[in-house]
């Protein structure tokens, strides 16, 4: 059975809980790719976790952006291999190009951590599977540059290829979009689908203890569709 | 993955540097006049002259200095901290390493310390308090123990002024951005506010690690012949003096000591961490050891010291940031992200190669002898040579204490001719808004709470920090207290409060408390006033954490806390933080604040008539800093601590809160408005001498449980039978706050109270 890949930049720190919740969840074998590798071990998914790679210090993502191993994730994916970059991760695949858009500071301009309520916006989605559209999860978020912005033709493409995957509430809403996505987007999908990046942590809503089990399904659908049965 | 970068050799034993015995070092000597540029006194110089047998030359002198300051030599603190009980079957590590460990069961160890960044962060909050942060984080896992938590204990002056939200908004930043970058969750803490603390604010930072018993290591240089490399960051001008610098007073000048203050890289740190566990955890480190405050002078200095040994260090393979830094500047520089390892013998290679895969510098630059002294050479040349055991053993001091009359006219004060609320409602709402009172939620959504996926009690919903061990059912608690106005007023008892306070803390989420490390906030020691302060509170620490068996582990003294500005010398309120930490042996049975059911009866556990004497309420709504603290009774509190700590472990009780700043008004309240549901309570006739001290007076036995019908008469059986009252005053439900004592009563929306609640700090922060 294909086992589970979490890459693994200097400065990533949700690396060990994105583990920690595959194991768990879906019983899959999770191996920690490092940043310097050039292949991914024959992984038959690959998670990009949060944190804050090489510290951040130019913008979110632009350096992990460069590193070996994302040359072997653009391969990966451009033959269709799964791809779930969480926060940090999110960030790293727009940098990478294999998302569009970007993601900047909060509105707020502070980091943000709390529990906000997204609706997933499709339910036939292969890295959703599981869900329903206009399902509404809780989920935390834990970021600093969190909202998604791209230009209007980019966002009307997104819109119609059916790519925005989940959504804040308004923010008008309690617990609605913490940092002023636009259109309230708050994770995409590539084309082909089987890349998707979003802000929120299903990791930490994984367990009961910790407040919440609605990141459960979005693991499980990562593992299903990346070859592990969950 | 890619092979290591080739390492240079290391080099032989017989190739580095050596000097005859009493060979006398380079430089240029040092002068008795110019004490006081070294931090030392002329008489303090005279014993250096006499350690050495003859005059220090300058670096030497610094370095005495230095490890003699406040900061690192407990000089005026360490004969009043020999009175604390370090001792219990649960201390795994007491005072002396880089932080103390508890044993909190299936094999798991929690090392624990809390540190002050208070002058830096007066000077240049986000760095001061970020530095703070990264320093303690690497005390922690210098034990090899993984960081998992961090609370700050925080004091700002008044939060309308310009320069206290500066500072919020700056201290806030350093915490956050060090923390969330780390990741290492910030999961509690305090912020309250004083104007004592104007120009002066706290920074006290603690942080907690997890590790496996076998895995605790020691801050020593092992045995002769063994390597020190120096890992980390290259070392530069930042934050030289800081140790000279945390020990004086603030000044309008100390801006200019901007200087003085380092500037962290949390991702620097992150790899540090990394690779110290890995390189722990492989068996490759026979010592390691932060680079503090002092730099490598203290860091070096103690591990020799710890094995009773010597060090010839190398000052040329020291990397460095800027050209032309003269060993003085090496040895001083508080540059952050550095450590101190000694490798396993014949492993040094395989260190170095572990290290460096973290693209961390890993250089040898020191090797252990048997003089017993330190010893640095630079170019091959001797330029100092300073005897191991008198650099650690800084002269202490015994001071002159007596009170301030003042004080204890103000402890004294009679209280009986108050006027009471005209409108208690009023007056509930006016604490809840309250800063020191009021919800820090926009303070912690700025931190990272969650990261590590531990934390089974989020900040804000219960009295302390939960953390889950992952593959164990045990939890840890955490929280940090001090409640500064008693212990102002009365220092030995307010000191004692402020434990019983932790411990009343982690009792109410289903902790039992295993351990103390204290961080004691003061101001000038030479002034009597205050060293009676300092040796009164830490009475008082010795007192309670013998009565609670709460051995303190380790800790920090920040003196010189105060402000000399043109109409004289103002020191903060003394600030005796603690904090404590405890086990739950199963992290499904643990408690929070909120209101979890309607219908829920509210019981009132231990005794103790509540008193206005020091009370928030007093200094809020009667702009009076008066009265003695609530009386407390040690035997009482131990009694309360372990049966509510009792009953939430048996699966009794889920919904408690201790009593605290407000009394029962604003403890209610505070439950209400975590659980989003109201209540309906009346406090019984008796309970204190007034009806608004029975509201809003203060306790040092009293907490709040909330229990469903079914279950009050086991708690109140349990309560019973281990001596603690337990009086029922009304129920949980509905949508308002309705409290009756006497001739009180409150009747608010709960609406407005979580209000008043909110609005304090989220618009100061806006």
């Amino acid at each position: 059975m294909a086992h589970l890949a979490v890459l693994r930049f200097p400065g990533s720190n949700c690396d060990d809980d994105a583990r920690y919740a595959l194991e768990r969840v879906t019983g899959a074998d999770v191996r920690f790719v490092w940043h310097a590798d050039g292949d991914l071990g024959g992984a038959g998914g690959v998670l990009v976790p949060g944190g804050f790679s090489y510290g951040d210090y130019l913008r979110s993502g632009a350096l992990a952006a460069q590193s070996p191993v994302m040359h072997a994730v653009r391969a990966f994916a451009e033959r269709g291999g799964p791809v779930l970059g969480i926060c940090n991760g999110f960030q790293v695949l727009t940098e990478a190009g294999l998302l569009p858009g970007a993601l900047a500071r909060n509105e707020g301009l502070a980091f943000v951590c709390r529990t906000v309520t997204v609706e997933v916006q499709r339910d036939d989605h292969p890295l959703l599977a599981g869900l329903r559209r206009g399902q509404r999860l809780r989920l935390p978020v834990a970021h600093h540059d969190g909202r998604f912005v791209a230009d209007e033709a980019t966002l009307d493409a997104l819109e119609a290829e059916g790519r925005v995957v989940l959504r804040y509430l308004p923010a008008s809403e309690p617990d609605g979009n913490p940092n002023g996505a636009m259109r309230d987007i708050a994770g995409i999908a590539s084309g082909r689908g089987n890349v998707l990046g979003m802000m929120p942590h299903p990791e930490r809503a994984a367990e009961a203890i910790l407040g919440g089990e609605d990141g459960v399904p979005l693991l499980r659908a990562f593992a299903r569709a990346s070859g592990v049965a969950a | 993955m890619s092979g290591p970068p080739a390492l240079p050799p290391l080099t032989p034993d017989g190739a580095w540097p050596d000097a005859p015995a009493g060979a006398v070092p380079s430089g240029v000597v040092a002068d008795r006049s110019r004490a006081g540029t070294f931090g030392l006194t002329p008489e303090e110089f005279d014993q250096v002259v006499a350690h050495l047998g003859r005059l220090p030359v300058a670096v030497e002198a610094a370095m005495f200095g230095a490890l003699w300051s406040e900061h690192c030599g407990y000089k005026n603190s360490r004969p009043l901290l020999r009175r604390l009980p370090t001792e219990g079957p649960q201390v795994l590590q007491g005072p002396g390493e880089n932080a103390g460990v508890v044993d909190v069961g299936d094999g798991w160890g929690v090392a624990f310390k809390m540190e002050s960044h208070n002058h830096p962060s007066a000077v240049e909050p986000v760095q001061g308090a970020a530095t703070g942060v990264g320093g303690i984080l690497r005390d922690i896992f210098a034990m090899g123990a993984r960081p998992f938590a961090v609370l700050d204990a925080l004091r700002f002056g008044d939060l309308a002024s310009a320069r206290t939200r500066y500072l919020l908004h700056g201290v806030v930043e350093g915490i956050a951005g060090y923390g969330n970058a780390i990741g290492v969750p910030t999961v509690g803490g305090e912020i309250a506010f004083h104007p004592s603390y104007q120009e002066n604010p706290l920074v006290n930072v603690m942080a907690l690690g997890l590790l496996r018993h076998e895995d605790l290591q020691s801050g020593t240089v092992g045995a002769v012949g063994h390597v020190l490399l120096y890992v980390g960051a290259k070392t530069g001008r930042d934050g030289l003096g800081g140790a000279v610098f945390a020990s004086a007073d603030l000044s309008a000048a100390s801006d200019a000591d901007r200087p003085a203050v380092q500037v962290g890289d949390p991702f620097l740190e992150k790899l540090l961490l990394e690779a110290c566990l890995e390189a722990i955890q492989s068996g490759l480190v026979a010592g390691v050891q932060d680079m503090g405050a002092a730099g490598l002078t203290s860091s070096v200095g103690e591990m020799a010291h710890r094995a009773g040994l010597g060090v010839d260090l190398d000052l040329g393979r020291v990397p460095r940031r800027e050209r032309g830094m003269t060993p003085l500047e090496v040895m001083l520089s508080e540059s952050q992200e550095r450590m101190v390892l000694t490798a396993v013998p014949g492993r040094e290679d395989e260190l170095i190669a572990l290290l460096r895969r973290w693209e961390l510098d890993a250089v040898p630059v020191g090797v252990v002898r048997d003089h017993g002294r330190l010893r640095l050479f630079e170019n091959g040349e001797l330029v100092a040579d300073l005897p191991v055991g008198p650099l650690n053993d800084a002269p202490t001091y015994v001071r002159e204490g007596r009170e301030d009359p003042a004080v204890t006219a103000a402890r004294e004060r009679v209280l009986d001719d108050l006027e009471p609320p005209a409108d208690a409602g009023a007056a509930l709402l006016e604490l809840l808004a309250d800063p020191t009172i009021a919800s820090k939620r926009a303070v912690y959504r700025r931190y990272d709470h969650q990261v590590m996926t531990n934390t089974v009690v989020l900040p804000g919903a219960a009295d302390a920090a939960v953390l889950r061990l992952k593959g164990s059912d045990r939890a840890v608690g955490a929280t940090v207290d001090c409640n500064a106005r008693y212990v102002g007023l009365a220092p030995r008892h307010g000191a004692a409060l402020a434990v019983v306070e932790a411990a009343r803390n982690l009792a109410a989420v289903g902790a039992t408390p295993l351990g103390v490390t204290d961080n004691l906030n003061f101001g000038n020691p030479t002034v009597p006033e205050v060293y009676h302060q300092m040796s009164e509170a830490v009475e008082g620490i010795r007192e309670a954490c013998l009565a609670l068996r709460t051995p303190v582990t380790g800790g920090n003294v920040s003196l010189y806390n105060q402000y000399r500005a043109d109409e004289g010398v103002r020191a903060v309120l003394p600030t005796p933080t603690i904090g404590m930490v405890g086990v739950l042996p199963d992290v499904h049975r643990r408690a929070t604040m909120a209101l979890a059911r309607d219908g829920d009866a509210l019981l009132l556990l231990g005794d103790g008539a509540p008193s206005l004497g020091a009370s928030s309420y007093l200094a809020r709504v009667h702009a009076l800093e008066a009265g003695a603290p609530p009386a407390l009774e040690l035997a009482a509190a131990e009694r309360l601590v372990t049966t509510l700590a009792g009953l939430v472990q048996a699966g009794l009780v889920d919904t408690a809160h201790d009593v605290g700043d407000g009394g029962l008004a604003v403890a209610l309240a505070e439950m209400a408005i975590a659980g989003e549901r109201g209540l309906d309570a009346e406090l019984p006739a008796g309970l204190a001498a007034r009806a608004d001290a029975a509201l809003f007076g203060e306790a040092a036995h009293l907490a709040l449980v909330a229990v469903p019908e079914e279950v009050v008469d086991a708690v109140s059986a349990v309560a019973e039978a281990a001596g603690v009252p337990c009086r029922r005053i009304g129920r949980a439900g509905g949508e308002r706050l309705a409290l009756r004592a006497g001739d009180l009563w409150i009747d608010l929306a709960l609406a407005d109270a979580r209000d008043a609640y909110e609005r304090t700090i989220a618009e100061a922060l806006a």
